[in-house]
């Protein structure tokens, strides 16, 4: 039988790692980018525009995001489209991120005072432009705490790529198990993992928010 | 002709109706002051003139441009027309020279340099020289509001709006922004101003308009309508307010 040492583990462990980091990168950069477009939409006083995004904030804020990765998996595969783990665990993570994205963004936008509208509008600005040099600029600074703060739920959310067999840290650690029999070890090395991923974004994200509030 | 042709204005929001079929005409050069109770329906026509706010019926031609209907042209439109608010409402993420220069560059595409000169000149007009480089929250009201007045001219209005310019201002600071728009005024500058300031309204005006219940109860020559006021609506508003 094949022997596993401690260290055989943990590298075996910190291989399965760099895919949770390179999935959770993925996911808050596609995410971003798409909840970008849809903040555009979101507040954009278009009706239609307005009810399409919150018609998509609440799926993806109220579905768990094991069914929507169970979607895109077996879903799309219904349309004989061939989709493999890496991918639909991609989509996933995005739509997902972009939804959570949004919403925080929103409230960001919506705490910048109407009078600043009001005086771009009055300058001949169009949305567009009142958005890119006027409202962002301003909304993007109180955005970013929560934003990281955020980004450790990625990060935590990835772990469910495991269930449809993408090999990241969580399904290493499964495996690991099957073959050592040593759950408390291998999990416990897992959950360290975690936390050194998890604990400086939440701890920058702290520290963020306490200097946006001094600064007031 | 008009500068400004307001006819039969109506606006409601929801049930409230709070413009009953407002006109006015307000030619080049005029300086009309708009005075009444909070309520009255004073801003809300301010607003509707540069496309802030929407009506329901009548018409607004502003430099000849209609100002209302879904093809209407706001952006030629607010090119033309300027506005000030009571609460200055600079951009704090840009200095002062920033905030003059934003709308020369994006909406005009005026070259930065170009720009930086224009800014200077109407800083300089309102006396804020010196505070090129400063961010708003180093100013003081009365010099935000300034700042306001000459982000606003930087586009070259032919309208200048004025929603109650000074009401958020310390007393103090109350003159500062008011000899501004006097210069203005002076130099020919059509203004359309909202204000409680009596004093300001009949020394400067050209045309006083007292609005009472969404509609245009009285008008006239401000020194004249100060005077005699002919409205018992309008006698009590003036002896309300002490001139
Ligand atoms: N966005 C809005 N939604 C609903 N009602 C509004 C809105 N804006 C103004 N109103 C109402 O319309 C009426 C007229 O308001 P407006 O601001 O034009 O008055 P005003 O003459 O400028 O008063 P003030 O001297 O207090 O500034 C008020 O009854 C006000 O409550
Ligand atoms: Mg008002």
């Amino acid at each position: 039988m094949l022997q596993f040492s401690f260290w055989d583990i943990l590298s075996n462990l910190l291989i399965a790692t760099q895919w949770t980091i390179v999935l959770s990168l993925i996911a808050f950069v596609c995410g971003g980018v798409v909840g970008l477009i849809l903040l555009f939409m979101r507040v954009s006083g278009v009706t239609p525009l307005e009810w399409f995004t919150k018609g998509y904030i609440e799926f993806f804020q109220g579905t768990p995001l094991l069914m929507q990765l169970f979607l895109f998996f077996f879903g799309i595969a219904l349309f004989g489209v061939e989709v493999s783990p890496w991918m639909a665990a991609t989509l996933a993570l995005t739509f997902w991120t972009s939804a959570f994205l949004t919403e925080i963004w929103r409230g960001c936008v919506d705490s910048i005072p109407k009078g600043q509208w009001e005086a771009s509008s009055s300058l001949a600005l169009t949305y567009i432009e009142q958005m890119r040099y006027v409202i962002l600029p301003q909304a993007s600074r109180i955005a970013v705490a929560p934003t990281v703060g955020f980004s450790v739920q990625v990060v935590k959310g990835t772990a469910l790529a495991s269930i449809i067999g993408f090999v990241e840290l969580t399904k290493a650690g499964t495996m690991l198990n099957n073959a050592t029999f040593r759950p408390f070890l291998v999990y416990s090395l897992v959950a360290l993992i975690y936390f050194c991923l998890c604990y400086p974004l939440s701890w920058g994200a702290k520290k963020l928010e306490g200097r946006l509030n001094v600064a007031r | 002709m008009s500068l400004v042709s307001i006819r039969d204005v109506r606006k409601s929001f929801g049930e409230l109706e709070v413009l009953k079929g407002v006109s006015l005409e307000v030619a080049k050069g005029d300086v009309v002051a708009i005075i009444g109770r909070s309520g009255s329906g004073k801003s809300t026509l301010l607003r509707c003139i540069n496309g802030l706010e929407t009506y329901q019926a009548g018409s607004i031609l502003a430099d000849g441009i209609e100002v209302g209907g879904l093809h209407a042209n706001l952006r030629e439109l607010r090119r033309h027309v300027g506005m000030v608010f009571q609460q200055f409402n600079l951009f704090p993420h840009l200095t002062v020279a920033e905030n003059v220069m934003l709308a020369q560059t994006v909406v005009n595409k005026t070259p930065k340099k170009e720009a930086r000169d224009t800014a200077a000149e109407v800083l300089a007009k309102v006396g804020l020289s010196e505070k090129m480089d400063a961010w708003p929250s180093q100013l003081s009201g009365g010099q935000q509001q300034r700042v306001a007045i000459a982000r606003s001219l930087a586009m070259r209005p032919k309208v200048l709006l004025c929603d109650e310019i000074t009401s958020a201002l310390d007393p103090e600071l109350v003159n500062e922004v008011l000899r501004v728009v006097e210069q203005l005024a002076k130099e020919g500058m059509t203004l359309i101003l909202v204000t409680h300031e009596m004093r300001f309204a009949r020394d400067v005006g050209t045309n006083l308009v007292f609005m009472h219940h969404g509609k245009v109860h009285e008008t006239g020559a401000p020194k004249e309508v100060f005077a005699a006021p002919k409205t018992p609506e309008l006698q009590q508003f003036v002896a309300g307010t002490g001139h």
